[in-house]
């Protein structure tokens, strides 16, 4: 197995697919400012998974790059969290999906910035600023919806209770994460679970949300079980360049 | 033959504007972060000041096409490529870069080192139009992903704050 391969496949994937469904906001957006928001996160996302995946195709030795990684994998070869992969739905949906998110993305940044590999280390210092200021962006709408309207906060607290069994394939702590945190050059997530957990919480105290009971958690995504929604979700992304794979813009 | 250094490149690329922002320069905006000369060719290295930052592509166009004729005089060719170390950050703007930014309707980012950043509180932006510190945050995400979007309070007129990080 390669570790190094597979662990940013990983966090290449999480960012590809999450900035691919934030971009299907355009022109969607509630008010036009949310419409610009959404797209820009998008666009950090995306910005991130061409980096992870280029570094992916290095480690793997294969000759792949970023947009053979992106465009020509079905989905099993996928490594994405199963959370990244869950649709849109409407506006609170699509935050609380993100407020999820973030909320392991800056503790997994901050972490990976102290990696052995100086192109990590790098990646992350840059992805950290990017991360915090879309957990504040989040953060703020969880709060302003929790706190909102009597349907506001019903329908967000419905989002979170449809979203949280999703969380479980970030903190998965498997032989790769373990390979990576024993080499210096990755973290193991099970070990960020506690930090989100506390971001959790400060934002549910403060929103008036609350956690549902007993969450049993759907693992897979890091070994390629996805849900069902992906194969649609990549069908669209990749038809053109499967279609036509010599097509340049 | 010509012979220029590396002050006669670093100064080409003062004429590449930033295509998002034309009233600053790429080496104004921290973009450019070195240039070495080799003996067949010149490679300039730049940073995105955003992961995602859509206009890279065509910042690295407009520097091989600013620099392929006079490079070529010199028997070099022209490389241009992309880092991530060290993270772009506003300090890299300078006094006159952010002058210049304020003038064109843009509150400038100010200084990662001020306190109240630090703090957790949103530091005081200053209307470009009317100076008033009497402004509020209308987005977090403005017209490209480096700035967000506020109000002055007291002249009314939307405006862009490039985002301090």
């Amino acid at each position: 197995m390669n570790a190094r391969f597979e662990y940013l496949l990983r966090l290449g994937d999480d960012a590809l697919i999450l900035g691919q469904q934030l971009g299907l906001w355009t022109g969607h957006g509630p008010v036009l400012e949310e419409d610009i928001a959404l797209t820009n996160i998008g666009l950090d996302q995306i910005g991130q998974a061409r980096a992870w995946l280029t570094m992916a195709g290095r480690a793997e030795h294969a000759g792949r790059d970023e947009d053979a990684l992106a465009f020509h994998r079905n989905p099993e070869e996928f490594r994405c969290a199963q959370l990244c992969q869950q649709a849109n739905g409407h506006f609170g949906d699509t935050i609380a999906r993100q407020f999820l998110f973030d909320a392991y993305a800056v503790p997994l940044h901050a972490a990976l910035t102290k990696s052995s590999d100086d192109e990590i280390a790098a990646i992350a210092r840059k992805s950290a600023k990017e991360s915090a200021y879309h957990l504040r962006h989040s953060r703020v709408w969880m709060v302003r919806l929790g706190d909102g309207t009597e349907e506001s906060h019903a329908k967000v607290q419905e989002s979170l209770d449809r979203l949280l069994p999703y969380v479980g394939d970030l903190f998965v702590g498997d032989d790769v994460a373990e390979a990576a945190a024993r080499e210096g050059w990755g973290v193991n997530p099970a070990t960020l679970r506690d930090a989100w957990e506390s971001e959790l919480d400060d934002m549910l105290a403060e929103s008036g949300l609350h956690r549902p009971e007993a969450v049993p958690e759907q693992i897979g995504g890091r070994r390629g079980i996805h849900t069902e929604k992906l194969s649609y979700l990549l069908a669209e992304m990749q038809v053109l360049p499967r279609t036509y794979p010599d097509a340049q813009w | 033959m010509v012979k220029r250094t590396a002050d006669d490149w670093w100064e080409l690329l003062q004429a590449v504007p930033d295509p998002e922002i034309p009233v600053l320069n790429v080496v104004e905006m921290g973009i450019v972060r070195e240039v070495l000369q080799e003996p067949k060719r010149l490679l300039v290295r730049i940073t995105p000041t955003y992961m995602g930052c859509p206009a890279m592509d065509a910042i690295a166009d407009d520097i091989r096409e600013r620099l392929a004729e006079p490079a070529s005089e010199e028997g070099l060719t022209t490389e241009v490529e992309l880092v991530y170390a060290p993270a772009w950050t506003t300090d890299w703007l300078t006094e006159a870069a952010q002058a210049k930014l304020e003038a064109y309707g843009i509150a400038p980012p100010g200084k990662t080192s001020d306190k109240r950043a630090l703090n957790g509180e949103a530091p005081a932006v200053r209307c470009p139009k009317c100076q008033s510190t009497e402004t509020e945050l209308v987005s977090l995400f403005g017209s490209t992903a480096c700035k967000a979007h506020y109000r002055c309070t007291a002249c009314a007129e939307p405006f862009d704050h490039f985002k301090c990080i």
